[in-house]
């Protein structure tokens, strides 16, 4: 998932004896792991909470393609383009997905993509750092599309029957992102001089911010309290980011990488890697706005959207005209 | 060099530079869908890249691969025809010449699959059943966009009038292709084009669209002759990592 902070009803959850009849129901088939589907009642906090996660998980989906998209046209074999365009191609596919299930709640796809381009939604703060060499590439798939593994396979239990369906066949498909992305970072790796140099380039710039994809601490989060409880969120973060850090750190260890990080340890206790958290500065920043490439990533959805304006206004004409024609012909 | 090999070459190159211009839309359609038509219409022109290049290169016996031959030619040596390498422009442009690649790929790919080589009908067979699906939405979108809205029709219209001229290189033969219609490895050129123009007439009628009078044919990709400008600068893009880091494995 990419979805960060996403911002539940901020009240904390309610204990049974506050929850009215509907809700203490609503809340039973949860704890059941009943899925919900679209047609049963939930109260309004649990229906803009998921608007809000699934919105921001799509738009993260489109807004990804611009990465990737960035190196398409100097993949450097056919095989390596045809694999990132099959790659780039699924991440539009996640983003429709997403926006269906988010439709079964009531908010269409143009009201989600209007929230994107106007910047009032968001979408995940990794997409707002540059591709800077091929192996980018390497770095995005093994590890942006590793950690929205690491946030995907719990949500395929999610409560909410559509998004859970929509994990379910967007992580098949994840983890032949990542693979991909490995095998990128392998040939780098024991590739020339200039290669490892990209390699470990990218995996430099990579690392923090892909530590950031889990949002920050959310222990004491009101916000995560609920979400946890409604089963839309399924881990903390920083469970989540463990999880991450301790499955990642041996394949860097295989490729010959060095994760940029000195305080990088083995911790025995708790049987996991002590990590440096990123500079959470930097993270607050970027969401707000001022991430290397925000400007330039909103400027061309916006611009896509625009030009694409007469394109969907013609296609749409001449829908209305064939209908027209249609019934006049009856 | 053989005719086979000149033959594959031509194929090759241009699913490899209209591919390759396809892929520029890559998250900049106009709406989602549109992204992943394009992205799978480019992906399965690089496929088919793959198989004639590769065919390419086994002919020509060198121990040269597909890679090679896409990432380390120099303009000159390429033999697409110039419609594939002229710029996306609008989505108007890009969907109207793709509709005109179509209808003659597809045309072209039915003939190849009784091609007397079977390495080139093997590949027909594969290429047919994309290239069709291809030619299926290009035509529905350029119907749908010349009689769409007055800006959409007027765009559509301008788009046909500039990748008009264009047209006609792909039916004009020269000495290679007269080798590789004898040899019966590719239909004569010339004969496809009665059939082209019919199903042209029908789809623009549809689309409410003015074929130009004019029948000047642009040439000179196919032959190598002299590419458009626009080549050399897509060149540079991708053949970049290839010529600056030679002798890598990627
Ligand atoms: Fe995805
Ligand atoms: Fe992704
Ligand atoms: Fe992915």
């Amino acid at each position: 998932m990419y979805a960060q902070m996403v911002k539940s009803t901020g009240e904390g959850v309610k204990s049974r004896d506050e929850m009215s009849p509907e809700e203490a129901a609503f809340q039973d088939r949860i704890d059941q792991d009943i899925k919900i589907e679209p047609k049963d009642w939930m109260p309004e906090g649990y229906r803009k909470t998921l608007i809000r996660q699934i919105g921001q998980h799509a738009h993260s989906e489109i807004v990804g393609q611009l990465p990737e998209g960035n190196w398409i046209t100097r993949a450097p074999t056919l095989e390596r383009k045809a694999i990132l365009l099959a790659k780039v191609q699924d991440e539009a596919g996640h983003g429709l997905y997403l926006y269906c299930a988010a439709e079964t709640l009531g908010v269409s796809r143009d009201e989600l993509t209007e929230d994107l381009l106007s910047g009032r939604m968001k979408y995940s703060s990794i997409f707002n750092y540059p591709t800077l060499n091929w192996a980018d590439m390497g770095a995005v798939g093994w590890l942006v599309d590793g950690a929205a593994i690491m946030n995907q396979v719990p949500l395929q239990r999610t409560s909410f029957g559509p998004y859970s369906r929509a994990m379910i066949r967007i992580c098949k498909e994840e983890s032949f992102h990542q693979r991909q992305g490995y095998d990128i970072m392998m040939k780098m790796a024991q590739g020339t001089e200039a290669q490892k140099k990209m390699a470990q380039d990218a995996l430099n710039r990579t690392w923090y911010p892909a530590l950031m994809m889990f949002g920050p601490s959310d222990k004491d989060s009101v916000h995560s309290a609920q979400s946890l409880a409604w089963k839309i969120k399924i881990d903390t973060n920083d469970e989540l980011r463990q999880r991450f850090v301790d499955q990642t750190v041996p394949q860097a260890e295989y490729l010959g990488l060095t994760i940029p990080d000195e305080n990088l340890k083995w911790n025995d206790e708790k049987g996991g890697y002590d990590f440096s958290q990123p500079d959470w500065e930097e993270f607050f920043d970027v969401v707000r706005g001022n991430g290397p490439c925000n400007v330039d990533r909103l400027a061309a959805r916006n611009k896509a959207w625009d030009d694409g304006a007469w394109v969907r206004d013609g296609l749409l004409a001449h829908a209305e005209k064939r209908a027209a024609r249609k019934t006049a012909a009856e | 060099m053989s005719a086979l090999f000149e033959f594959c070459l031509r194929m090759g190159d241009n699913t490899l530079v209209l591919g390759h211009r396809v892929s520029e839309w890559c998250g900049h359609a106009p709406v989602l869908e549109e992204d992943i038509a394009l992205a799978n219409t480019a992906l399965d022109l690089i496929g088919q890249t793959q198989l004639w290049l590769g065919l390419a290169a086994e002919v020509q016996g060198e121990g040269k691969s597909a890679d090679d031959l896409a990432f380390l030619r120099d303009a000159w040596d390429f033999r697409n025809a110039l419609l594939c390498e002229l710029p996306n422009g609008d989505f108007g442009q890009t969907l109207m010449r793709q509709y005109l690649f179509d209808e003659w790929h597809c045309m072209m790919l039915n003939a190849l699959r009784s091609s007397t080589e079977k390495r080139v009908s093997d590949i027909a067979d594969k290429a047919i059943k994309e290239a069709s699906y291809h030619l299926e939405r290009s035509r529905d979108t350029v119907i749908g966009l010349g009689d769409g809205t007055t800006e959409s029709h007027a765009r559509m219209q301008a788009a046909l009038d500039y990748l008009y001229p264009y047209v006609g290189e792909l039916f004009v033969a020269d000495g290679h292709d007269e080798a590789a219609t004898k040899a019966g490895i590719a239909p004569d050129l010339a004969s496809l084009r009665d059939g082209y123009d019919a199903a042209l007439s029908a789809t623009m009628a549809a689309a409410m669209l003015t074929i130009p009078d004019d029948k000047f044919a642009h040439k000179g990709g196919r032959t190598g002759r002299m590419h458009t400008e626009h080549l050399g600068h897509m060149l540079t893009q991708m053949q970049w990592l290839q010529r600056a880091y030679p002798g890598a494995s990627w």
